[in-house]
């Protein structure tokens, strides 16, 4: 899982930009109303480069609400339901993989 | 422990207020995150996947009992109950909110905690053997040349604003437990035929993506020159150190591109300019930060008491006395290390009941001192030897008298990708089924002294280059794929390890390491010689063909 930070802009199939938001670091989803929510089901999904770009530009320019915004990739099942694209985004969204020690 | 002077004091409040009108600013909007964000790695404040992350010093790893249960009460307030031991020897809170960021800090700063230089491309932390003071044989306490650099360096503008971070690693002992080899200076202190300290000092080591091991500069710079010796090299690396490229910056890779023959000249002449200045130490400003290194009152206690004569029936106690305890330099007493590697559990995480419990032991056991060594452990620095079997029955009891330390379930590992934004693979899991796999603990002490390494990334903080056994996390296809090197040690024959051939996928990892292992089992010639060393024997051919020659 390269950081996406470090990736050229390459979209494949449906996307959302995510972040983390500024004030608590949680990970956050853009939405279509042009907020954050730390659900992934009411994140915006982009299908094409320029419908990413807009959404990464708007994500952009709202630096107080998140920081560190990038496009991640999603799959969208048929009942239409948003799941994370890889590992990364998995382990975002579900946090880690292993037991805390409290 | 160290005695920290006023204007330690005033700087470290100044810096509390400071962070907290930048922290104000930027919820506020009035700071942009790329203006904060140098602000916010001053401050030890890294982004995680999940959250912020905030890493605290502990300079040459000594810590006070207060200390560290205010180490813990941060875990309990302002994070999830728990905290991140490193190889660096700073503590790590993964979920710290940036709005408690200030009084996190303002409740450290009470007691003398701070987090300044664990990140940013200035002079960090100073680290040194964890057992410094107490070691038997050491020339001299090292944390007091530490604490010297630490003063010249802190904040000074010359050294805040360096191409990239600069690491220096200080050991007084024949036996190299601050890694000094790996860092990009290295020194170890000796004593010249006059008997009069200094040190041999290597430059030019470091890992990630380009791994080297650290080759000597000189063979003795006398104690007094030290710091403009490493102003010299400091300076020689302000002005050749590429500023362009990040993976060119560090002073690895310069001193790998003009050798060490040219870049030692430079620094020699540098040096010559300036090692009559101001810059030399006077005996003064030695004795003054001696002075502030309180040593426990040892009493005069037998090298063999009663109690541990009698505890030593008893065979899990006798377990764990002989991987946990090391001699002192004082004979009634020893150095004890505290594993922080359970079986089946994240390495280096302690709970705030665990650091709290602990902070009672030292003050009860060690004169209130502990310990944070690059292991990832801690270790209690002056235990009465009589008071060993009740320590090891309180240790038990809280879960950290596991008695594998530098065993293979010693394992040092990375956050890796379940915590880390710039890692490829996981670590902590590999971990933990590792440690699982080695779990009996006569396979563990049969298979001998074995240390295994884990970096989720290339960025190597799991410092898998030098260890015994080095697994690096790397992503192919989407997929995790881990590749294994043998044969990496740290100490002082440093040397990299050797990739044993392609990479292998994460459910595969515990079988390949088990297969090594049982190699080295069938391979070496007497139960005392070390994996390492039967690797250097026989090279990395016959492991090679253990592992792939089923897959
Ligand atoms: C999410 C947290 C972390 C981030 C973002 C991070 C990032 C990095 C990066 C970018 C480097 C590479 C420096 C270079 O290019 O020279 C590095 C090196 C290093 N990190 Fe971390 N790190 C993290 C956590 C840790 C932890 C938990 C430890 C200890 C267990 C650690 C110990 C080290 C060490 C010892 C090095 C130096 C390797 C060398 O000698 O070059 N880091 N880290
Ligand atoms: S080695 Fe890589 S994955 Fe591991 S902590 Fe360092 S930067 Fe993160």
């Amino acid at each position: 899982m390269t950081s996406p930070l470090q990736q050229k802009l390459k979209i494949n199939g449906s996307s959302v930009v995510t972040a983390n938001r500024t004030w608590d670091g949680i990970v956050v989803y853009r939405t279509a109303a042009k907020g954050w929510s730390a659900d992934l089901a009411e994140a915006a999904i982009v299908r094409t480069p320029d419908e990413a770009k807009a959404l990464l530009a708007e994500a952009v320019a709202d630096d107080v609400g998140a920081i560190g915004p990038y496009i991640a990739p999603v799959q969208v099942d048929d009942t239409g339901k948003i799941l994370p694209g890889n590992l990364r985004e998995q382990i975002r969204r579900d946090g880690v993989t292993i037991d805390l020690p409290v | 422990m160290y005695a920290y002077d006023e204007i330690d004091r005033t700087l470290v409040n100044e810096r509390v207020s400071e962070f907290r009108d930048q922290v104000k600013r930027r919820l506020s909007g009035e700071l942009t995150e790329d203006e904060f964000k140098m602000l916010r790695l001053q401050n030890g404040v890294y982004l995680q996947l999940h959250a912020y992350m905030f890493r605290v010093a502990i300079p040459y790893g000594t810590l006070a009992s207060n200390q560290l249960r205010q180490l813990a009460h941060v875990a309990r307030k302002y994070d999830r109950g728990y905290g991140h031991f490193t190889t660096r020897q700073n503590i790590q809170f993964n979920w710290i909110k940036l709005s408690d960021l200030p009084d996190a800090l303002a409740d450290l700063a009470e007691v003398g905690i701070h987090a300044m230089q664990t990140s940013g491309n200035n002079m960090r932390n100073v680290t040194s053997d964890q057992w410094a003071g107490v070691a038997p044989g050491e020339i001299e306490d090292p944390r007091i040349w530490s604490e010297l650099i630490r003063q010249h360096t802190t904040l000074h503008p010359e050294f805040s604003f360096l191409p990239r971070k600069f690491k220096i690693a200080i050991t007084a002992s024949d036996h190299d437990r601050a890694a000094i080899k790996v860092h990009d200076i290295g020194l170890r202190l000796i004593k010249n035929e006059k008997g009069e300290t200094g040190f041999e000092v290597l430059v030019g080591g470091g890992l990630g993506r380009t791994p080297f091991i650290g080759k000597t500069i000189k063979h003795f710079v006398h104690g007094r020159d030290l710091l403009s010796y490493i102003e010299a090299i400091l300076r020689v690396y302000n002005q050749y150190g590429r500023r362009d490229n990040i993976y060119k910056a560090r002073i690895k890779i310069l001193v790998h591109e003009l050798g060490i023959e040219k870049f030692s000249r430079e620094v020699e002449e540098e040096w010559q300019q300036i090692r009559h200045s101001s810059l030399q130490i006077d005996d003064e400003v030695i004795e003054d930060i001696r002075s502030r290194f309180i040593y426990p009152s040892y009493e005069k206690l037998p090298h063999m008491p009663d109690e541990l004569r009698q505890a030593a029936a008893d065979p899990d106690f006798e377990a764990w006395r002989k991987n946990s305890v090391a001699a002192h330099k004082n004979p009634g007493y020893a150095i004890v290390t505290i594993s922080l590697k359970p079986i089946g559990a994240p390495p280096g995480d302690a709970t705030a009941e665990q650091m709290d419990a602990l902070a009672d032991l030292a003050d009860k056991y060690s004169f209130g001192e502990i310990r944070v060594g690059h292991e990832q452990n801690l270790a209690l620095p002056h235990v009465a030897k009589r008071d060993l079997p009740a320590l090891w029955k309180a240790l038990d009891k809280l879960g950290l008298a596991t008695p594998n330390v530098n065993l293979i379930t010693d394992i040092i590992a990375c956050p890796g990708l379940d915590y880390c934004s710039l890692a490829n693979a996981r670590s902590i899991p590999i971990a933990q089924e590792l440690t699982r796999r080695f779990a009996n603990h006569e396979l563990a002490n049969l298979i001998g002294r074995l240390h295994i390494n884990i970096s989720g990334c290339i960025n190597a903080c799991g410092h898998h280059h030098v260890g015994h056994i080095g697994i690096l996390g790397v992503e192919k296809n989407g997929e995790e794929v881990y590749q294994i090197t043998i044969g990496g040690r740290a100490d002082e024959s440093a040397a990299l390890g050797n990739l044993i051939g392609p990479g292998v996928k994460f459910h595969e990892v515990a079988d390949v390491i088990e297969d090594i292992v049982e190699a080295y089992l069938a391979l070496r010639e007497r139960p005392d010689e070390l994996f390492v060393d039967t690797v250097k024997r026989l090279g990395v051919e016959p492991f090679k063909e253990r592992v792939y020659a089923t897959r």
